[in-house]
């Protein structure tokens, strides 16, 4: 597996990944939920001629996905790799999606609203991501005529998405701050000022592999670099709080710290049944090791793969076949010790 | 604002969560803050009721107003009783259609109901010259306000020229 969700962007060590989206709509269609399927159709071709005749993105190598031809293991590949939104998955309308080769920008036509453009990135880089979207945005803009109002701004289907259409956020890996409880202040506290939390991948009330996506809420009466500024200033106040709570952990019980860690690795490398959820948990205490320097010989970009190959669909793609859920645990456990015996 | 759980205390945290890639919110008193942070952070819950809660909407109202002449887009035909269940437009002439009623729950929900940020290049101009002369319209109510005169005086005809600007362009 290679791309972006591999490599190790800027300041890795707590923060994983980077996104920005924008959502836009065209003048004189309704909103997708309230289009007929003709006019729905002409949404979808009519986006996907401009991209895929667009000199400037054939750089990116768009391809485009049909969401009625696609199966449901496909889309929940996609969707595991945050490429399109799970509500978009199970979506019954006609409705597409255009994603670049490197998995970087996606398009996807008729979700809540007509185009949603999204830019990820590995590590802290949301202005990367911004300008990305940007540029894709103004070349849409050059053909397409967008909903917008002077004083609104762009208008959405949803009116928590009005303005700037902007939703800018950040996956956090915050071990520390859950292990020592601190994390319910820091929720409490990104309430208070706009900004959303909310765990990932966890299946009860934890999340596994405490990892956390933190975004903006407002996106009416700032403009995009005040809301990007703005998030960017909690994530890297987060981010501190983060790493001196590493460090004081470890001081305070060097051999515990590391046996946490290195506990974790052999479960991982030793384990025949692991379901998705213990895997995840296992990986945040291995990625804290080789992000405090701890763990030498295990490589942050085989982590950041594994995550993703631990998910159910992207699991099951690799073995090309449809898993029960007891033989997902066995072929998973499988697929754990093979990449991470490359590193031994 | 009180708490939108116990209905007691005075609201002090915008509460958020999100669920399938859509937000939710409502705001909490610090008490009931901390016990719903306690619970379940991946708590699942019916999304339409609870935005079209946070928005400040009940459900008898909804039946109320239906009888009593509801505002309807004449573009796509949606009511505005139906936007208070599902929390989403039809259109984009719904914003119009509906602007009485939508702009203070759009500044419940950014406490802003105007937008700064990116304008259409096709537009740009236009806008950008009556977004100037907005900003200077308050500058000079403000200079009013101080009794700063001989300032007023040079904002307004600022003003004066930009808007024969716009007349001519």
């Amino acid at each position: 597996m290679d791309g972006w969700y591999v490599e190790k962007g800027p300041e890795s060590d707590v923060v994983v990944s980077s996104r920005v989206r924008l959502a836009r709509n065209i003048n004189n269609y309704s909103f997708p939920d309230r289009l007929d399927s003709q006019k729905a159709r002409e949404v979808v071709d009519n986006i996907k001629k401009i991209v895929l005749e667009s000199e400037e993105c054939k750089s990116y190598g768009f391809k485009f996905y049909d969401m009625h031809k696609l199966s449901s293991l496909d889309k929940n590949i996609l969707v595991e790799k945050h490429l399109i939104s799970p509500d978009f998955a199970i979506k019954q309308n006609v409705s597409g999606a255009l994603i670049s080769s490197s998995e970087q920008i996606s398009l996807m036509i008729n979700e809540e609203d007509h185009l949603r453009i999204q830019c990820l990135f590995p590590g802290m880089q949301l202005e990367n991501a911004s300008s990305l979207c940007n540029r894709m945005d103004d070349l849409l803009e050059s053909e397409l005529d967008y909903a917008y109002s002077v004083g609104y701004g762009y208008l959405t289907c949803c009116p928590t998405n009005i303005g700037t259409g902007i939703r800018a956020s950040v996956m956090l890996h915050l071990p520390a701050l859950v292990m020592t409880g601190y994390v319910r202040k820091v929720l409490e506290a990104c309430g208070k000022i706009g900004i959303a939390v909310r765990g990932i991948y966890g299946e009860n009330s934890e999340a596994a592999g405490n990892l956390f996506q933190i975004s903006n809420q407002v996106t009416l009466g700032q403009d995009e670099n005040e809301i990007i500024s703005g998030l960017k200033n909690v994530v890297s106040q987060i981010t501190e709080r983060e790493r001196t709570l590493r460090r004081e952990l470890y001081m305070k019980e060097p051999y515990r710290f590391e046996d946490n860690i290195y506990r974790a690795l052999g479960i991982l490398k030793n384990a025949r049944i692991i379901s998705a959820d213990e895997s995840l948990k296992l990986f945040s205490r291995v990625r804290m090791g080789v992000d405090m320097g701890i763990l030498k010989n295990v490589d942050s970009q085989v982590l950041n793969e594994l995550i993703l190959l631990v998910q159910p669909a992207c699991l099951q793609k690799q073995v090309d076949e449809e898993l029960k859920q007891g033989d997902r645990d066995r072929v998973r456990a499988d697929m754990i010790r093979k990449k991470l015996r490359f590193d031994d | 604002m009180l708490c939108q759980n116990c209905q007691k205390k005075a609201a002090k945290v915008h509460f958020t969560h999100i669920v399938n890639d859509n937000k939710v919110e409502v705001f909490l008193c610090d008490d009931c803050a901390r016990e719903k942070s306690k619970i379940n952070i991946n708590m699942p819950m019916d999304l339409s009721t609870f935005i079209t809660s946070f928005m400040g909407f009940n459900n008898e109202t909804v039946n109320t107003e239906r009888h009593s002449g509801d505002f309807v887009c004449q573009v796509c035909r949606l009511g505005y009783s139906d936007f208070k269940k599902t929390g989403k437009v039809g259109c984009s002439n719904c914003y119009e259609a509906f602007k009485e009623k939508l702009g203070p729950v759009l500044k419940r929900i950014h406490g802003s109901d105007t937008h700064t940020g990116k304008i259409p290049a096709k537009l740009s101009s236009g806008i950008k010259l009556s977004r100037e002369i907005k900003e200077l319209k308050n500058d000079l109510n403000k200079a009013v306000r101080d009794e700063e005169y001989e300032k007023a005086a040079e904002i307004r005809d600022r003003i004066k020229i930009l808007q024969s600007a716009g007349e001519g362009g």
